[in-house]
């Protein structure tokens, strides 16, 4: 899952300090594993040299913590763009997804269209397979088979976490 | 929002039960040969919507249109006249007549159109065949398996050979083995014949075997075609 | 580790706690389980109903008897009873108002400590009466305006019900300051007899016993089939109860228990119509019987045993009803296409049916002996017979039924997998069916024996009286009364007196030879003989056309030129001291005689006033017929009140070609009015099983509807699948119901065999099916809307 992005995507809500960043998305999307301040640090230096971020502030004392930064208009336009583009279906993609539904919600952005979007992209590969599994032999049968089934489970993640956005909306706050 | 060439099109379809609306705007087309799964979480319109496509029930504002017939505007006989020689359905389960053997369900659609019972039923026979259930012709529904009556009645569905097929949930009762080839079945005979099939299922595996899908979500449709 | 079955045994106590466990399902079911619990009520209360007013019966006769034997005036057979101050004369003094018969009686008591009839406080004084309840509404109603003139005494009291044998009854007593024994009443002491009535006649309690068996085998066949309503839900329940774990024993007696809910509170229903029912009984009236409430009791003994059989019974048929079904965990399996229904063993029921019902033998004649138990059991197992029939008839033919058009396959295909059920719900047709035809056939051919063709006339007289006077002045003037009464066109009259010839005995004689006299004005006397031409002063000496009298008789006496003695006979002595001479005219003409209206030949002489002085005869006595005016209503009250003004005895009878047809006419509509309304109860049965049927298949009508059936498709194969039972019910109903007949017939020894009692019952039965699939169809047009297709 994309880091910038999703520092990006929290920075739209309004310009954020480093440490200010790190807090929010531990608190959103870090569960299992916090970020470090170095990643945060390195990251928006990448922003900020490809102009998507800008310093906001400095307040005083000393460290990059310190800096405040605001997202620009090519940074939105940037996590627009992100959030709109489906995922390449494959396995373990929820943390992906999810951190875009909840950027989603948190930027007042459609999270179901995210969704559909997310779904019909699914379906399109499945499509593939299954057309694949009409005209294969049973080994190819078997091997799609194998993978519309994990793309199903993915399906069907998405429907739930589709019908459970207004509660998820509730606890981002967005 | 009507696409030249569409077989079945609905526009502002709106329906409620009640207070509930269970369509609030939802538009549809479909053409000739396709197969559309129209997906969406239970309770969001999609039994309704299949029902008014096929004119069982009247919405209570918009437009239906099959071909030249504005389905909306026609009495409750010509619909039925119309589901008759041009629609085809299966449903999840409980659809064939428990008296009448397997062979005289399929031959049914066939003699409510008027056809000589010899005839409907050496036809009824034949799509028994193609369906891969030629052995049940003189049992009933209740002495054979899920599979084999889901396959019946889709062989009743094509037995009209019918313009439409609307397919509520044809699998919700099979296994996936049973499912899927009941699906292959459908969906090969239907393109076999240039029907089209409303195929409403809330399962993504069976939705893969449409050729678009659309998605019903608080009684509107949203149409994901030609979105990537 | 040991497998702990205690909660599924059997014993006294898994049998209460199981048919406890039903009855809680029947309870707390919601409010599907209410409702059929509340149709099960209502059907056994129907039954219960019945089955209690039929125990009431015997009560009601016997409290009636008792009633009536207490009012008779008690007379003495030998000799004639000397007044005294505790005798009254009495007579009678009945009349009939519009076909209804008004019983009185006139009193006139000797002394003050004379008897009064049951009933009545005291005597009414002259001029006054007391009447019963029902005699006073109807004289102080609009109706009973002419009727008042008749009974113009005035109302002094009411006769209340030790006196009265209904309480419709019309009756009166009246007083009366001038009657006497001379004048046709009889000295009594007190009123009641006992009077040990005639047994009934075999003929008569063959048919009792008859009605009693077709009257109340499809009530038992209703209540069969009424706690079996809702079956199939509840045995999707069980099937549930099996999924956790009860056996299949555990649940059979959990189905009986919620039957014996059901037929618990049909007895409390039951009894509840009973009782409301009973207050309403003094209304109606059957064949002329109507009764107080108080007699419609049940006999304590048959009461009780319908408080037992009803539950017993429910229990019972739910059991046998279960015995092909097996219930298990998934679901409910009907043993219906392994076992063919087997005729072996139906057949031997109307076959031992007919058997003992003709080992009774001939019933006609008085004293035929007639088995209570051999013909009600007989006519029981005919018709149980026939009931047993109909499954296999129904399977057997509905099996070789093939093919045809769409609502007709449909049909007939589900009657073939559970044409039992078809068969049951129209078992109850068949019995009521059977039996009143077998009623009926064998009402028309005894019918001949309680009617008699009277002979009588009504195209030449409708009324006909005995003028109660022997004064040829009164009898004049009563007379030109009758002609003056609105709506008579003319009357018959004639005075009678007897003609001897003079002189004294002969040797060998023990009387004088004497023949009947008879003076009227020509009309009148053409219609006692042919008279040809007729003038005022002409005499006639009839011959008798009949052959009955001898022609010498009247020749000897009645002679033109003979002299005839008015004077009638003193004893045996001889000629009387005052002989009443009067000579024959040589003109008189022999004529022959011709039957009067009311069908009796009279011969001898005849005279026109004009030829005879009248008070030459002897105690002369009037007859009168009275022609009518059909189109004046009421013309006959009029008749009957100007023979009451003229004497309270005098009773006016109608002219009838036969005797006792209305009866007859009125059993025969009862008949067909209790199988009628026999048919309705078992189209409420078909109804709510139909309907039952209708909603278990809900979702497939949707599914029918969906691929575009048409309506009419569906309404037929209703109707077919109600008809082709019906029919066959009613086919088996004419050949049970023929065989039950002639079993009657052969009986009271008849051969007479009357087809065309069988249409109306069968007409009925097409109407049932009519009306059963015009009921059904609103619900079917409900059930035909796509929801059915909508998934809960």
């Amino acid at each position: 899952m994309s880091i910038g992005h999703t520092l990006l995507g929290l920075l739209e809500s309004g310009p954020r300090h480093g440490y200010d960043l790190k807090r929010a998305f531990d608190e959103h999307f870090g569960q299992d594993r916090p970020l470090h301040y170095g990643q945060v640090y390195s990251t928006m230096s990448r922003l900020l040299k490809n102009g998507l971020v800008e310093v906001d502030g400095v307040e005083a004392g000393a460290g990059p913590e310190r800096k405040r930064y605001a997202i620009t208009d090519a940074g939105i336009t940037d996590v627009a763009q992100w959030l709109a583009r489906p995922e390449k279906p494959e396995p373990y993609l929820q943390s992906t997804l999810y951190t875009k539904v909840v950027l989603a919600l948190m930027t007042d952005r459609d999270a179901a269209e995210l969704l559909d979007t997310q779904r019909a992209e699914h379906l399109r590969l499945m499509r593939g397979l299954t057309e694949r599994k009409r005209t294969g032999d049973l080994a190819d049968q078997l091997i799609c088979d194998h993978a519309l089934f994990h793309l199903e489970a993915d399906l069907r993640w998405l429907e739930l976490t589709a019908a459970r956005l207004d509660k998820l909306a509730e606890a981002v706050g967005g | 929002m009507t696409p030249e060439g569409s077989l079945l099109a609905a526009e502002g379809l709106r329906k409620a039960y009640g207070p509930t609306p269970a369509l609030d705007g939802a538009d549809f087309s479909i053409h000739p040969g396709e197969v559309v799964a129209v997906m969406g979480p239970s309770g969001s319109g999609k039994s309704t919507l299949l029902h008014c496509l096929a004119g069982i029930i009247r919405p209570d504002s918009g437009t239906v249109r099959y071909g030249t017939h504005a389905l909306t505007e026609l009495t409750d006989a010509q619909r039925s006249a119309l589901r008759r020689t041009d629609f085809g359905f299966v449903f999840q389960f409980g659809q064939l007549v428990p008296e009448l053997t397997c062979l005289e369900n399929v031959a049914l659609p066939l003699r409510l159109n008027g056809t000589k019972r010899k005839d409907a039923e050496r036809q009824a026979r034949d799509w028994l065949a193609q369906l891969e259930v030629d052995g049940v012709d003189g049992q009933r529904p209740g002495e054979i398996s899920g599979g084999q009556g889901q396959r019946v009645a889709v062989a009743r569905a094509l037995a009209t050979r019918p313009r439409v097929i609307f397919a509520d949930e044809p699998t919700g009762a099979l296994d996936s083995l049973n499912g899927e080839r009941v699906l292959t079945l459908l969906t090969n005979a239907a393109r076999d014949t240039n029907a089209a099939v409303v195929l409403v299922t809330h399962e993504a595996r069976v939705a893969a075997y449409s050729d678009r899908e659309i998605v019903v979500r608080d009684g509107r449709v949203k149409d994901m075609a030609g979105r990537i | 580790m040991s497998i702990d079955t205690t909660t599924t045994g059997g014993g006294l106590r898994g049998w209460a706690r199981d048919l406890g466990m039903g009855v809680r399902f029947a309870v707390g079911g919601g409010r599907e389980g209410w409702i059929r619990t509340l149709l099960t009520a209502l059907g056994v209360g129907l039954g219960v109903l019945l089955l209690l007013g039929a125990a009431s019966i015997p009560t009601m006769m016997e409290t009636r008897t008792q009633r009536g034997q207490a009012r008779l005036p008690m007379e003495m057979e030998s000799e004639a009873l000397a007044p005294s101050a505790a005798t009254l004369v009495e007579a009678e003094a009945d009349t009939e108002f519009r076909g209804d018969p008004v019983r009185g009686k006139l009193l006139r008591p000797d002394g003050d400590q004379a008897p009064t009839p049951p009933g009545v406080s005291a005597l009414p004084g002259p001029g006054e009466m007391v009447v019963s309840p029902a005699l006073r509404e109807l004289l102080g109603s609009p109706e009973g305006r002419l009727l008042r003139e008749r009974l113009h005494f005035k109302d002094v009291g009411t006769i209340t019900q030790p006196g009265l044998i209904g309480p419709g009854e019309l009756l009166y007593y009246a007083g009366s300051a001038t009657l006497t024994t001379d004048d046709g009443g009889w000295r009594i002491a007190r009123f009641g007899t006992l009077v040990k009535s005639d047994p009934l006649d075999p003929l008569l309690l063959t048919l009792l016993i008859v009605g009693c068996v077709v009257l109340l085998m499809p009530v038992a066949l209703f209540i069969a089939t009424a706690v079996r309503f809702g079956g199939e839900r509840r045995d999707r329940r069980l099937a549930a109860l099996r999924l956790i774990g009860a056996d299949a024993r555990a649940t059979r007696r959990m189905a009986a228990g919620e039957a014996l809910f059901g037929a618990v509170c049909g007895l409390l229903v039951g009894a509840g119509l009973f009782v409301v029912a009973r207050q309403f009984v003094g209304d109606v009236t059957v064949w002329d019987i109507n009764a107080f409430p108080s007699d419609v009791t049940p006999v304590p003994g048959l009461a009780a045993l319908v408080l037992l059989a009803v539950p017993v019974s429910a229990i019972g048929v739910t059991l046998f009803a279960l015995r092909r079904v097996s219930i298990e965990p998934l679901g409910v399996a009907r043993d219906s296409a392994g076992r063919r229904r087997r005729l072996w063993w139906r057949l031997p029921f109307p076959v031992a049916g007919l058997a003992l019902m003709l080992l009774n033998g001939r019933v006609s004649g008085r004293d035929a002996e007639v088995n209570p138990y051999l013909v009600a059991g007989g006519a029981a197992l005919l018709l149980v017979g026939v009931t047993l029939l109909l499954p296999w008839a129904v399977d057997a033919a509905v099996a070789r039924f093939r093919g045809g058009p769409v609502p007709w396959q449909l049909a007939v295909r589900r009657l073939q997998l559970s044409g039992g059920a078809a068969a049951r719900a129209v078992s109850g047709i068949t019995v009521a069916v059977a039996g009143a035809i077998a009623l009926q056939l064998f009402f028309s051919a005894i019918q001949g024996d309680f009617m008699k063709i009277t002979g009588q006339d009504q195209s030449r007289a409708q009324l006909r009286t005995m003028l109660p006077s022997h004064d040829i002045g009164a009898i004049r003037k009563m007379i030109s009364e009758f002609h003056a009464t609105e709506g008579v066109r003319g009357v018959i009259a004639s005075i009678g007196s007897s003609a001897r010839r003079p002189g004294p005995l002969r040797k060998g004689e023990e009387f004088r030879p004497g023949t009947l006299v008879s003076v009227g004005d020509c009309p009148s006397l053409s219609e006692l003989a042919h008279t040809g031409p007729c003038k005022d002063g002409d005499v006639f000496v009839v011959k008798d056309s009949t052959g009955t009298v001898d022609e010498d008789d009247i020749t000897e006496v009645a002679r033109p030129g003979a002299t005839v003695d008015f004077a009638g006979d003193d004893g045996r002595s001889g000629p009387p001291p005052h002989p009443r001479l009067w000579t024959i005219p040589m003109s008189a003409r022999t004529i022959e005689a011709r039957k009067d209206p009311t069908g009796q030949a009279v011969f001898g002489l005849m005279a026109t006033p004009g030829s005879l002085d009248l008070k030459l005869l002897e105690r002369p006595t009037a007859r009168a017929m009275v022609k009518i005016d059909p189109r004046v209503p009421d013309a006959v009250e009029h008749v009957r009140n100007t023979a009451a003004r003229i004497d309270p005895q005098t009773r006016v009878f109608t002219l009838q070609n036969t005797a006792r047809d209305k009866q007859f006419t009125s059993l025969r509509t009862g008949l067909l009015a209790a199988a009628t309304a026999m048919l309705a109860l078992i189209a409420a049965s078909m109804l709510v099983t139909m309907l039952e049927q209708l909603r278990e298949r809900r979702r497939l009508l949707s599914v029918l509807v969906a691929f575009g059936t048409r309506r009419a498709t569906l309404a037929w194969s209703v109707l077919w699948q109600t008809a082709v039972p019906v029919a066959l019910g009613l086919a088996l109903a004419v050949a049970g119901g023929a065989g039950l007949g002639l079993a009657l017939l052969r009986m009271a020894g008849k051969t007479a065999f009357d087809w065309s009692v069988v249409w109306p019952l069968t007409a009925a039965g097409g109407a049932l099916v009519l009306v059963v699939t015009l009921l059904s169809l609103p619900p079917l047009w409900r059930l035909m809307r796509p929801d059915g297709l909508r998934t809960e």
